[in-house]
């Protein structure tokens, strides 16, 4: 049994009591949500916090699907077996469902929160990549009940940093919905459950056959998930075509950044950065075609 | 003679609790199923501390100095030892299972990283783990040897400066089979085919790591030990030669065990530590590896780069095989394998074929990482072996233009030429190849599968067939050839039969989830007509069991199982005396018929095995000379190893863009000889098949060039799941081994020795149409990408 270091503990029962609990406590306190990153860090000793405010109790605020005619709310708090699970969230994105089945295992997803996967910023975590590609904005609570909204580019502002201040609170993803949308997600692990070698998603809305707009997003191949807005450039106004899927690959491929590590050569997921956006994209204008 | 059966049996006749062999559900499970099985970590005595160990931070660096002043003052730590303190009593160094020495605590330098530094004893867990943090440990960092290649350049850094005259890297040097002899057949082969191989470091990874709870009683002079290990009575004898405790006053107890797969086979520091902690503090201590310490400290397995050649004829007759290997031992020499194989049972690297020669040369190096070299369910290092032989053995009928399967078939030693002497002087046996593979083909459907893939290949598909032949060597061993540090490798078993018919058997070897409670009553029950839920079945406390060496390498069934089986007859022979008694015939004139004995002619006439026994321990007269009660004790020593074989046959998709590898069925057809428990004998299989997917897919313990491990987590150091693993196909033959008394070789390892050679012949005949002829394990989607782009490389 690996043991953390000594620390406090409170359950908070309301948003604004978290946010209050931040502000006193300060740098030296985290939220936990589903704790299944930051939990085994506390207990490798790789991270040492002196107090943890359990926010699960504010899951009847914070989880929440809301389907909206301009967008779609989803709070923080909402767990990665009901994004799964939900048929409006299937409706309006697959992506989801398919970054789901892949991410982690059952435990973790009934427990693993959206919220929490964001904030811990993993350069390989698949919900990033996923509201990136959808062009998802973070809704962001501080003290007084003051609210901002961040786009997700900016959400990130390095590997396991966010915008979110210490005295602050993930409460909501806003993703815009568009009419004649399609997406989808790929990813390659090395097992059933790791984190990406790389992943790929995408999103295009097509009118007349005619993509009006496209997104990309990868992860694990850079210090964050990143979009590619050379893709979106490339296929605007354009028929989707395998020789376009191909370019955009290309493009795909060249705005990566990949190191090499256990999980795969520099050089491999670069390839499978291009072979996964073909993919994805692929995928996801068959979806907005049906 | 060897019966062939399609189909293994069917499940619903799983509980028909058969009196002897045949399937039926363990024993042991209800416990298991309810949480109420008991784990060395489930031990609790009252007063009990905890010990946390400090490991080594770095590979290989020089201890300046340990300052354990604030470690001694956190709140509720009792005790802080370091290497220096333990040198003081003598007890710094221990022996390994290889006569090498290995550090209880470092004194002079750590040798590789997560090495034991210093412990701390205190009243809970945390505050033992805690008080680690506060240790100082000034090092000066030398330079490390990672790569088993340059351990031996000169001007590599010295490891093992602790040994007296010690100016180099080298650990052993081993050879076996007639080198002169091999060069010449290899000389004038029509062709000869070479291929250097590289079996990577694997971690064994059970699910319970490792631990123990120790517990001096200075009044009775006494101690008790729970630990987690494969072998309590040699580990006991251990004990009582380096501790100096009298050795019957140390009880081992090896309650249930999470898994072992080798890892338990070693005495490792934590568990001196522990019995130093309980002597120094007068209370029980308990000391439990989390899984880090497990991967990083504890016995690897494998980590052998060989150079295979094979020499045939042009249509496609095997003359020799010869091999290279380097072996990396790590930083102390901890391979678990009898004294006279420092090598294990590599020797049988010939595998099922007659072949005129063979030869191998090996020399194995120090490098700045964790000892052991463990038989990680490999039956002493013939994983690597078989590894090595199919593997080139494919390479060849690549050259040869061959399908390998007709290759297997035509080099096969023949039926009648059991017992075969190999060129390296191992006697198999009893053996029939041809059937066994024959039925792996047909379950396979071996041509539709060819035909298949032809298809696919021609729509620019990857699909590839890989087939294993294997022979194994199991049951260790014969007392003239075999021992462990001087103890030898047999095996005692006792049984008393109780007055109402009931039995106890006590065993020497200890069960880590291989059924032994039922195997070994069904074994008792097959020759004394007891049923098996009447007899209890006792091990893995040395106080209560006879003396042994305890279960590895698959060595349970050949040896202990046959002393279980020769045990009950020798209590069935006093029963038949009884009964002649009892029945007023002679002893000639009785017929037993399985849990009662018979007057011939008289079928009316008859007298139960619970009946003697009742007579055995009552009042009523004996026959003259006969002592009452019924029960009986042996020592078994095995005249030889017993020979397993078995064909394998692995059928894998790859994904072309991504050279993702999905194991699409794969087809086992085991030959154990006689099977006791067809139901436990399949989860064998499919355990050590699921084992074989890790190791050729994802499993390795890497280094970086520092020589920090890289395996440290399970998130790093990955394990199948259920979710990489096709619905195992599983078949079997018999050929029952002449010398075993009921005819059984043991099947524990057998699907992790005969898997991965099969899935990475799959992948390598995948990737065919690439030109690729070898590809080294851990076959990644990365390390398969980098093969179809032609630059297949070993894994660092």
């Amino acid at each position: 049994m690996q043991v953390p270091a000594p620390f406090e503990y409170e359950r908070a029962t309301t948003v604004d009591q978290a946010i209050g609990l931040l502000e006193r406590l300060g740098s030296g306190a985290r939220l936990v949500a589903g704790g299944h990153s930051l939990l085994p860090m506390m207990k490798l000793r790789l991270a040492n916090f002196d107090y943890l405010i359990d926010i699960n109790d504010l899951h009847t605020e914070l989880g929440y699907i809301r389907p909206g005619p301009d967008e779609l709310r989803i709070g923080a708090l909402t767990r990665h077996r009901e994004l799964l699970e939900s048929a409006e969230l299937a409706a309006a994105f697959p992506i989801f469902a398919d970054a789901e089945r892949v991410i982690a295992d059952p435990v973790v997803r009934n427990r693993g929160t959206l919220g929490g996967s964001l904030c811990q910023a993993d350069p390989s975590e698949d919900l990033s990549a996923v509201c990136t590609t959808l062009d998802a904005s973070c809704v962001i609570r501080g003290p007084g009940g003051a609210e901002r909204v961040v786009p997700m580019e900016e959400f990130h502002v390095g590997p396991y940093e966010t915008a979110v201040g210490d005295a602050e609170i993930l409460v909501e993803i806003r993703l815009p919905v568009r009419p004649g949308g399609g997406s989808a997600y790929e990813k390659v692990e090395r097992r059933a459950g790791d984190w990406a070698v790389v992943s790929a998603g995408a999103a295009v809305w097509l009118d007349g056959g005619v993509v009006v707009d496209a997104r990309a997003g990868l992860a694990a191949v850079g210090p964050n998930t990143t979009g590619i807005p050379g893709i979106s450039a490339l296929l605007r106004g354009r028929q989707p075509s395998e020789d376009l899927l191909e370019q955009a690959g290309a493009i795909a491929a060249r705005s990566c950044d990949p190191v090499s590590d256990q999980r795969g050569s520099a050089d491999y997921k670069r390839h499978l950065a291009a072979e996964l956006t073909r993919r994805a994209l692929r995928r996801a204008v068959e979806r907005a075609r049906s | 003679m060897t019966t062939v059966h399609e189909r293994p049996d069917t499940f619903h006749d799983n509980d028909q609790k058969p009196v002897g062999h045949g399937r039926m559900l363990r024993k042991e499970d209800p416990r298991f199923l309810r949480g109420r099985g008991r784990y060395v970590d489930d031990v609790q005595l009252p007063g009990m501390l905890h010990l946390a160990i400090l490991r080594a931070p770095v590979a290989h660096a020089r201890i300046l100095g340990i300052d354990t002043s604030a470690a001694e003052a956190s709140p509720g730590v009792k005790a802080v030892v370091t290497g220096a303190m333990l040198a003081e009593q003598n007890l710094a160094w221990m022996p390994t299972l290889s006569n090498d020495v290995q550090a209880v605590l470092a004194t002079d330098k750590v040798r590789f990283q997560g090495q034991e530094v210093a412990f701390v004893v205190a009243d809970d867990r945390y505050a033992a783990r805690d008080a680690l943090e506060l240790i100082d440990v000034e090092y000066d960092v030398l330079d490390p040897v990672v790569d088993a290649r340059r351990a031996l350049e000169p001007g590599a850094p010295l490891i093992r400066d602790d040994l007296e005259g010690k100016t180099n890297n080298h650990c052993f040097d081993w050879e076996t089979g007639d080198e002169a002899a091999t060069e010449a057949v290899f000389g004038r082969a029509d062709v000869v085919v070479s291929q250097d191989i590289v079996y990577p470091r694997v971690h064994p990874a059970p699910m319970e790591t490792c631990g123990a709870v120790a517990d001096f009683d200075a009044v009775e002079g006494k101690l008790r030990l729970w630990s987690t290990t494969q072998a309590p009575h040699a580990h006991r004898t251990l004990y009582a030669i380096v501790a100096g405790i009298p050795e019957h006053k140390i009880q081992v107890i090896s309650p249930d065990i999470g898994g072992g797969f080798g890892n338990k086979v070693p005495i490792y520091p934590g568990y001196v530590c522990a019995i130093v902690a309980t002597i120094v503090t007068g209370k029980p201590v308990k000391w439990m590896e989390d899984r880090s310490e497990n991967l990083v400290s504890t016995g690897f397995a494998r980590d052998y780069i060989m150079r295979g050649e094979i020499a045939a004829t042009l249509d496609g007759r095997i003359l020799a095989i010869r091999t290279n290997v380097l072996a990396d031992h790590g930083a102390f020499n901890g391979t678990a394998a009898p004294v006279k194989y420092p090598a294990g049972f590599f020797g049988v690297f010939t595998g099922s074929y007659d072949i005129e020669a063979a030869y191998c040369r090996m020399t194995a190096v120090y490098t700045n990482k964790a000892p052991g070299g463990v038989a990680y369910a490999c039956s002493f290092r013939i994983t690597e072996a078989v590894y090595l032989v199919e593997r080139i053995v494919d390479c060849l009928a690549d050259e040869l233009g061959m399908d390998p399967a007709e290759l297997r078939l035509k080099n096969f030693i023949r039926p009648e030429q059991f017992p075969y002497t190999t060129k390296t002087g191992w006697v198999y046996d009893s053996g029939n190849y041809e059937p066994t593979m024959r039925l792996a083909m047909d379950m396979a459907g071996y041509d539709a599968l060819r035909r298949e893939q032809e298809e696919k290949r021609a729509r620019g598909e990857l699909m590839g067939i890989g087939i294993a032949f294997f022979t194994e060597a199991v049951g260790a061993g014969p007392r003239k050839d075999m021992d462990i540090l001087g103890l030898g490798m047999a095996d005692g078993c006792e049984l008393r039969v109780h007055p109402t018919g009931k039995a106890v058997v006590r065993l020497s070897v200890q069960s880590q989830g291989q059924g032994h409670e039922t195997t070994f009553a069904q074994i008792v029950a097959e020759e004394i007509g007891i049923p098996p839920a009447d007899i209890d079945v006792v091990h893995g406390d040395t106080d209560n069991t006879p003396f042994g060496l305890g279960t590895y390498g698959s060595r349970s069934t050949p040896v202990s199982g046959a002393a279980a089986a020769l045990v009950a007859r020798k209590v069935r022979d006093k029963a038949r005396i009884i009964a002649s008694g009892m029945l007023e015939v002679s002893v000639a004139d009785l017929e037993w018929e399985k849990g009662a004995f018979l007057v011939k002619g008289d079928p009316g006439k008859t007298v139960t095995i619970q009946e003697i026994a009742l007579r055995a321990h009552g009042a009523g007269d004996l026959p003259e000379g006969i002592e009452g009660g019924l029960e009986s004790q042996i020592c078994y020593n095995p005249s030889n190893l017993t020979y397993p074989h078995g064909a394998y046959i692995c059928v894998v998709d790859v994904d072309p863009g991504t050279a993702q590898v999905k194991v699409r069925r794969f087809i086992a057809v085991d030959d154990c000889g006689t099977r006791i428990n067809p139901m436990i004998i399949e989860g064998q299989v499919h355990g050590g098949l699921t084992d074989g997917v890790g190791m050729a897919l994802m499993e390795m313990i890497a280094f970086d060039e520092d020589g920090n491990c890289l395996g440290a987590s399970l998130m790093d150091y990955l394990i199948p799941t259920a979710l990489e693993v096709p619905d195992w196909e599983t078949g079997f033959t018999v050929t029952p081994s002449p010398h075993h008394p009921i005819g059984a070789k043991g099947v524990g390892e057998s699907a992790t020795v005969g898997s991965p050679p099969a899935i990475v012949n799959a992948v390598v005949d995948a990737l065919k149409p690439f030109g690729v002829r070898h590809a080294d394990m851990p076959l990644t989607p990365s390390r398969v990408w980098d093969a179809m782009r032609g630059n297949a490389r070993p894994p660092v």
